[in-house]
C-alpha cells in the first residue's frame, strides 16, 4: 500500500520496520515528529530525553543491552550528544544504533546553519542522506543492517526538505527481532585507555572496510544521460537538480561518508562538465578535489548560504528563469510573534520597561528579542543563558543588580541545571528566570520532565523546579504569575537587589494548551481611547491602531486582558473583573 | 502529465497544514505522484507560512519556486500580495480577503497597502472572497481554511466524492460535519 508520509514519519515507519525496540530523543525541529511517530507504534519503546546527550547514551545503552536503538536530534542537538557519539564509534554496538541528525539549511527554526557532515567525518562513522519519504524508510532500514555489519553507528542525516516534505512510500511488514544475546565484553565496551587505543585500530580497519562498501553500494547510483553535463549531488539537491536537468548526467550519493572516490573518478572521466551541487558546505567537492578528481564547479557557484532550490540552479548554470508578476509596492515582513495570551508577554513587556540586560535562551520566549519589546541581549544555544548570566555578572559586579538569565522549563531540565550548580557553587549573586509554561512549546508541544506526564501521555512524577533549586542550595526562589505585571515587577526589583543567587519561576501554561481555556475577546471603546498606544508596547498581533484608536481583532484575541493592565483610561471592556 | 504546483500561504496557526493534507489525500487516491512540503517550527509562530503541493506522474523537487505556481491559495490578503510572484503566467490566485496586520504594521514601522485585491487584479487572474463569515455560518471561524479549499477544488476536475472521501480522511471525526458544510459552501462560491 502506496502511503503519503513526511520524511519524519517515513522513517519512523522504518524503524518499527526494522524491528527497533527502542527510541530515545530531545525535540527539535526539524527532526521532532520522527520520535512522535515512533511512540504510535505500541511494537516499540519512545520517550523522550531531558537532552541529546542523554538521549544518545540511552540508546547505546539498549543496543549494548542487545536492542536496534536510535536518537532522533536537530543538528545542534549533536553538540549535545557529540561525547556519547564520538567513544561509541569505538566501542561499537552490540544490536544496531541509528542516530538520524537533521540539518536546517536557511536556518527556519535553528541558531546556525551548520553541517553535520563534518561529524561523520570527525567520529568516522558512516552516514546515509536520503533524499525523498520513500529513501527516508529504505535508508532506515539500511542503515541497522550496516551498523550491525560493520559493527558502528551509523548516521542518518536529514535536512529540513527531506525531513518536513511529504511524499509517496510503500509500506511493509515489521521484522520482528529477538534481543540480542549480551555478553560482556570490557575490551570492546569499557573505554578505558589501554583498551581504547586497540578499538581506535578498529575503528580505522572499518573505515576502510566501508571505503570499499561505498565504491559498490546501491546506496549510491550513476544515472547516466546526456555526457556533456554531469553532476554529483545528494539529498534534496538531487532533486533540484533532476527538477532543472531531467537528461543530464546524475552522480546521486546516498551514502555521503564515506564518499567512493574511485567511482567517483570514473564518473568525472565520463562527463565533459562535471558540477557538485551540495548545500551547505563544499563537502564531497572538497574531497573530490583532495583525490584529484576534476570538478568545474561547486561551491564557487552554489555558495554556503542558505537552502538551494531549483530557480538557485537555473540562476547559477545561467539558464532563463520562468516569467512572474511582482507586487509593486513593498510587503511587510510578517515575522513570528507570541501569540494572542502568550504567558511569556507578560514577563518581557516588564523586563523591556526596566530595560535590564537579559541573557537569553531556546525556546518561543526567544522571540522576546523581537520588536516592539527588544528585550534580549542574547541568544547562543540550549541553556547559555544561565551561564552566560553568571560569566558576564562576575566580571562586571556591578551589573548583577540588572541582569537577569531567562531559560524555560524544558531548556532548564534540558542543560540549566548544571549553569544553576555552578551559580551557587562559585558564588554568584546572578537572578535567573525560570518560564515554566507546562510544556516544551516552539517545537510543538512536547511533554517534558517537569509537565508529569511521558511521551505517551502516561502520568509519570513531575519534578519541580522549586524543588529542586532549593536542593541544590538557592535559598531565595519564588513563583510568580507573568499576567500580573506588577507581581513580576516586586520579584525582579527584590530578588535583583538581592547579594545572593535567586530564582524566579515564572509560571503560567501555554495559551495553545488544549485545557487552557481562552476568554471571551475583549474591545475597545473607542470614547475612552485616546491614542497613547500603552496598549502597543506588548507586541500583541490581536490589537492594531488606525484612525489614532487602538482596536481588537476578535477572531484572535483570547482575553487575556495584558492590554488593559497597560491602559490607564479603562478603553479595553468585556473581559470579567 | 506535468507537474501542477499549488502552493498555500497564510498566517502561522491558520490551519495551512490541514488545507493541504486534504488536497494531498485527494490527489494520490487520483494515482499522481505527490509532494507536499510545509514549515514547521519558529515560523507557525504567527510568521509567513507557505505549503507547497506538486503533483503529476513524477514529482522532483518539493518546493516551488518564482513564477512556477499553477494556483496560489492564500488565507490572508497581505500573504497574497506577498507570494503573488510565485505565480506562474496564466496561473489562477484564490485569496481570503481578511486582513491580519503583521508586527511591522502594528508598531507603525510599516503600513498595510491598500486596494490590493484591485492591484493585483492588474497582474494576474484573481477570485477573491472574504472566507471568515462562510467558515462562522458553517459553525467556526477556524474553519476558514476549509472553505478556501472548496473554492480550490472547483478549479480541478475531480469528481465530488473524491473530496468528500478526502475530508473524511483528514478531518478528526467530531469536527466532520462542521468541515464538509465549510467545504460546500467554499465550493458553491
Amino acid at each position: 500500500m502506496k502511503k503519503l508520509l513526511l520524511g519524519n514519519a517515513a522513517i519512523a515507519r522504518g524503524l518499527y520496520e526494522a524491528g527497533v525496540r527502542f527510541v530515545s530523543s530531545y525535540p527539535g525541529t526539524p527532526s521532532t515528529e520522527i520520535t512522535e511517530e515512533a511512540a504510535e507504534y505500541d511494537a516499540l519503546y519512545a520517550e523522550w530525553a531531558p537532552n541529546e546527550k542523554v538521549a544518545m547514551e540511552s540508546a547505546i545503552g539498549a543496543s549494548l543491552a542487545g536492542a536496534r536503538s536510535f536518537c532522533a536530534m536537530k543538528h545542534v542537538g549533536m553538540n549535545v550528544a557529540a561525547d556519547p557519539l564520538f567513544t561509541a564509534s569505538y566501542t561499537g554496538v552490540n544490536a544496531g544504533l541509528v542516530v538520524t541528525v537533521a540539518d536546517d539549511p536557511g536556518m527556519h527554526s535553528s541558531q546556525n546553519e551548520q553541517d553535520s557532515r563534518h561529524y561523520a567525518i570527525a567520529a568516522k562513522l558512516p552516514m546515509l542522506e536520503p533524499s525523498d519519504s520513500t529513501e527516508c524508510l529504505e535508508f532506515t532500514k539500511i542503515a541497522y543492517a550496516l551498523s550491525e555489519e560493520f559493527d558502528t553507528p551509523v548516521l542518518l542525516r536529514t535536512c529540513t526538505r527531506v525531513a518536513h516534505s511529504q511524499s509517496l512510500v510503500e509500506l511493509s511488514d515489521r521484522q520482528e527481532l529477538p534481543l540480542k544475546e549480551y555478553e560482556r565484553n570490557p575490551q570492546k565496551y569499557v573505554a578505558a585507555p589501554a583498551n581504547a587505543i586497540r578499538r581506535h585500530a578498529a575503528v580505522e580497519e572499518r573505515c576502510r572496510k566501508l571505503e570499499q562498501y561505498a565504491e559498490t553500494t546501491s546506496l549510491n547510483r550513476v544515472e547516466l544521460g546526456e555526457t556533456s553535463l554531469g553532476f554529483v549531488t545528494s539529498g534534496t539537491a538531487y532533486q533540484y537538480v533532476r527538477e532543472v536537468f531531467p537528461n543530464a548526467s546524475v552522480f546521486k550519493l546516498g551514502l555521503v561518508n564515506p564518499l567512493p572516490t574511485e567511482a567517483l573518478r570514473r564518473f568525472a572521466e565520463q562527463v565533459d562538465r562535471l558540477i557538485v551541487i551540495e548545500e551547505l558546505d563544499g563537502v564531497i567537492e572538497r574531497h573530490m578535489r583532495a583525490n584529484g578528481i576534476r570538478v568545474d564547479g561547486g561551491k564557487d557557484l552554489t555558495g554556503y548560504l542558505y537552502e538551494l532550490s531549483q530557480s538557485k540552479l537555473r540562476a547559477i548554470m545561467g539558464l532563463e528563469q520562468p516569467e512572474s508578476v511582482a507586487f509593486d509596492e513593498p510587503v511587510p515582513g510578517r515575522p513570528p510573534v507570541m501569540c494572542p495570551g502568550c504567558p511569556h508577554r507578560g514577563l518581557f513587556t516588564v523586563l523591556s520597561k526596566l530595560k535590564l540586560t537579559v541573557l537569553g535562551d531556546i525556546g518561543c520566549y526567544t522571540l522576546g528579542s523581537a520588536a516592539p519589546l527588544f528585550a534580549i541581549d542574547s541568544v547562543v544555544c540550549m541553556g547559555a543563558s544561565i551561564g552566560m548570566a553568571h560569566g558576564f555578572t562576575k566580571v562586571r559586579p556591578e551589573a548583577a543588580k540588572r541582569t537577569v538569565g531567562v531559560i524555560g522549563d524544558s531548556t532548564f531540565m534540558h542543560s540549566g541545571m548544571t549553569g544553576l550548580v555552578n551559580m551557587v557553587y562559585n558564588k554568584s549573586v546572578s537572578t535567573v528566570l525560570v518560564l515554566d509554561n507546562a510544556i516544551t512549546g516552539m517545537t510543538g508541544h512536547q511533554q517534558n520532565p517537569t509537565t508529569g506526564l511521558t511521551l505517551q501521555q502516561e502520568p509519570t512524577y513531575a519534578i519541580r523546579i522549586e524543588d529542586f533549586c532549593q536542593s541544590i542550595g538557592i535559598r531565595r526562589v519564588r513563583v510568580v504569575d507573568p499576567q500580573d505585571m506588577q507581581a513580576v515587577e516586586q520579584a525582579l526589583r527584590e530578588e535583583l537587589a538581592a547579594e545572593e543567587p535567586s530564582v524566579i519561576i515564572v509560571r503560567r501554561p501555554c495559551m495553545l494548551l488544549k485545557y487552557v481555556k481562552p476568554n471571551p475577546p475583549l474591545r475597545v471603546n473607542a470614547e475612552k481611547c485616546v491614542g497613547c498606544k500603552s496598549c502597543m508596547k506588548i507586541g500583541c498581533p490581536a490589537i492594531s491602531f488606525s484612525n489614532k484608536k487602538s482596536s481588537i481583532d476578535a477572531t484572535i484575541c483570547v482575553g487575556c486582558g495584558l492590554c488593559a493592565q497597560m491602559c490607564k483610561f479603562d478603553a479595553f471592556e468585556g473581559k470579567e473583573a | 502529465m506535468n507537474t501542477t504546483s499549488i502552493m498555500i500561504v497564510g498566517v502561522g496557526g491558520q490551519g495551512t497544514l490541514l488545507a493541504s493534507r486534504l488536497l494531498g489525500s485527494a490527489l494520490i487516491s487520483q494515482g499522481y505522484d505527490v509532494k507536499v512540503s510545509e514549515v514547521h517550527g519558529m515560523s507557525q509562530r504567527g510568521g509567513s507560512v507557505v505549503t507547497y503541493v506538486r503533483y503529476g506522474d513524477k514529482v522532483a523537487s518539493p518546493v516551488i519556486d518564482k513564477g512556477e505556481a499553477d494556483y496560489i491559495l492564500s488565507f490572508e490578503l497581505l500573504e497574497a500580495a506577498r507570494w503573488i510572484g510565485y505565480l506562474k503566467k496564466g496561473g489562477l490566485l484564490i485569496t481570503n480577503t481578511h486582513q491580519t496586520p503583521p508586527m511591522p504594521v502594528i508598531t507603525g514601522a510599516a503600513v498595510y497597502p491598500e486596494n490590493i485585491v484591485e492591484k493585483l487584479a492588474q497582474k494576474a487572474k484573481v477570485v477573491a472572497l472574504d472566507a471568515l463569515p462562510l467558515a462562522e455560518q458553517a459553525g467556526s471561524a477556524k474553519a476558514v481554511n476549509v472553505v478556501l479549499m472548496g473554492v480550490l477544488s472547483k478549479q480541478m476536475h475531480f469528481d465530488k466524492t473524491v473530496w468528500d472521501k478526502a475530508i473524511e480522511e483528514t478531518v478528526p471525526a467530531r469536527f466532520l460535519e462542521l468541515n464538509q458544510r465549510a467545504f460546500e459552501l467554499g465550493r458553491a462560491l
